[in-house]
């Protein structure tokens, strides 16, 4: 006769408390497949941990943001903000869909270049651009934001060296009602620092002024501030044209919209909490369309939104390494993947599914990762049915900027793996190797021996 | 570990509802919880309980004994079960 299916023994204290409102939804539905694809079979070929990406949730969202935008402003651009995830493949996917590229930094920019993007179609953001940076920029006619004064002048005196007129926009920060302000990008609106920089621009005749950059903040929660910041570029825009008769081509709102991930602290889980992007579309559609634009000379309106296209469609797959009682009782899971490859888990508690079916039983659980150092948390308390050592799990909305700030420390950085539109799938970066790690490492001569 | 001996006041429902009427706590406990505690309830060994386990599911001899020393854990911290001191 087959044996039963075993599941650890369980018991668990039954709390009556008040009744909540909002009640919680439980998170132990089993997700056995992504986009089809069987999450066993995908460990058993490129191993555990492994990030996954559905490019149909990338494209769906990305038409999905489009939408938002084209439907109720004439002119949108998005530009892809390559440090929230710059492997190659990804990037490739918003440039088929038509994403310009916006870069941070020298690698950034190259990359962007490598990877097809026509300069004019780069914007180049961040405080710090080398002369090389900035050669090449001014050289290929990307689009420079300027951060700071000395990078104003170094931009002057380098059009003086090439005799070519750079393409720049300036960063603006302003107040939108948001705390903390991010003032230490870009220039001041409030006191009158960002039209000095505008009248230098101008006053220089070494550059065009070509478009008014701010980016307000990261998550942010209210749709509102961004109604703010679009009044006040729009009003910057409007003091160009009435005092230099120019008009400035593009307002480019950055990015900052919030993605569904649930913040630690927070009450409402992140799907009710965070604006969608019609909420975002409406407050900047509605503040630059009100603010004294004539219709034939509405400004382009760029978004360089990355979380929120982005981390819905990554997963990370991995799998249970042990499980242990803590010293006051509480149950602890151990997995194989940490916070040195889910960086995220600092500030989100991300919701973990379990990756085979199971009994409606469930336990409250610390989820641990692997590396040797207390702050490696993943969850603080997870309900979960109970685990075994090998069990799988899918860890989502992890696609924004944890393959990019992720690390090699203790353990590797693992493979990713891209799950086309009709379900195959792309190895689109290999995990890490001893050798790889090894390649830019130089041993002096006197260390080669030792003896012991 | 000595032998645990499940509280002889403590009601337990097929469904795994247990209660203690002398603290008024209430519990869910899975099925194989529920099969562990009734085999101790009757009387059964460790080695029995173990036995009978190991030969109905699908579990290797390790993870049990882990599993089995954790729950039993578990229902002494609960005050479901004592140690037998007879």
């Amino acid at each position: 006769m087959a044996k039963l299916r075993y599941e650890r023994p369980v018991i668990k204290k039954l709390n009556t408390n008040f009744t909540n409102k909002y009640g919680t939804k439980t998170e132990y539905s089993p997700v056995t497949h992504i986009e089809g694809v069987a999450v066993k079979d995908l460990i058993s070929k490129y191993g555990s941990p492994l990030f996954v990406i559905s490019e149909t949730h990338i494209r769906n969202t990305y038409k999905n943001a489009l939408r938002a935008f084209r439907t109720r402003y004439p002119k949108v651009q998005f530009a892809w903000s390559y440090k929230t995830n710059y492997i190659n493949a990804v990037c490739n996917v918003f440039h088929q869909e038509g994403s310009w590229g916006e870069v941070v930094s020298g690698f950034e920019y190259r990359k962007a270049l490598n990877n097809g993007v026509p300069p004019d179609k780069i914007i180049f953001n961040g405080p710090d651009k080398t002369d090389e940076d900035l050669i090449a920029a001014i050289t290929n006619g990307s689009r420079i934001h300027i951060d700071h004064l000395d990078e104003l002048y170094r931009i002057i005196e380098l059009t003086d060296e090439l005799k070519m007129r750079p393409k720049v926009a300036i960063r603006v920060n302003m107040n939108t009602g948001i705390y903390p302000m991010w003032d230490r990008f870009g220039f001041n609106y409030e006191n009158g620092q960002a039209w000095e920089a505008i009248i230098k621009i101008l006053a220089s005749d070494r550059m065009d002024l070509v478009g008014l950059h701010c980016h307000i903040g990261t998550f942010m929660l209210s749709s509102n501030a961004y109604a703010v910041a679009a009044s006040k570029l729009a009003d910057l825009a409007l003091g160009i044209k009435i005092k230099f008769n120019k008009n400035i081509q593009y307002l480019d709102m950055g990015g900052g919209f919030a993605s569904t991930n649930t913040l630690h602290g927070s009450f409402l889980p992140g799907k009710d909490t965070s604006p969608t992007f019609d909420e975002y579309a409406e407050a900047i559609s509605t503040a630059i369309l009100q603010s004294g634009f004539p219709p034939n000379e509405l400004p382009l309106l760029i978004l360089e939104t990355g979380r929120a296209l982005i981390d819905e469609a990554g997963y990370l797959l991995g799998s249970v390494i042990s499980n242990k009682r803590l010293s006051d009782g509480r149950r602890a899971t151990i997995m194989d993947f940490g916070v040195n490859i889910l960086f995220t888990a600092f500030w989100y508690s991300h919701k973990i599914s379990p990756a085979q079916e199971f009994s409606h039983y469930t336990e409250d659980s610390v989820i641990y990762g692997p590396l040797c150092m207390n702050i490696d948390v993943i969850r603080e308390s997870c309900t979960l049915p109970p685990m075994k050592r090998g069990d799988h799990v899918v860890v989502h909305t992890v696609g924004a900027y944890n393959m990019t700030q992720w690390m090699q420390f203790i353990a590797m950085r693992p493979s990713v793996v891209m799950i086309d539109t009709k379900g195959e799938v792309h190895q689109i970066r290999d995990k890490e190797t001893l050798e790889y790690l090894e390649q830019k490492e130089m041993m002096p001569q006197y260390l080669k021996k030792f003896t012991l | 570990m000595s032998q645990l001996k499940i509280k002889s006041s403590i009601a337990i429902s097929e469904t795994g509802f247990l209660f203690m009427p002398n603290t008024g706590d209430s519990f869910s406990v899975n099925p194989i919880g529920v099969e562990i505690i009734d085999l101790l309830r009757q009387g059964k060994s460790e080695k029995e309980v173990k036995k009978t386990i190991l030969s109905k599911y699908e579990i290797d001899d390790a993870t049990l004994e882990k599993d089995y020393d954790d729950f039993l854990n578990q229902l002494k911290q609960h005050n479901v079960a004592d140690t037998d001191e007879n």
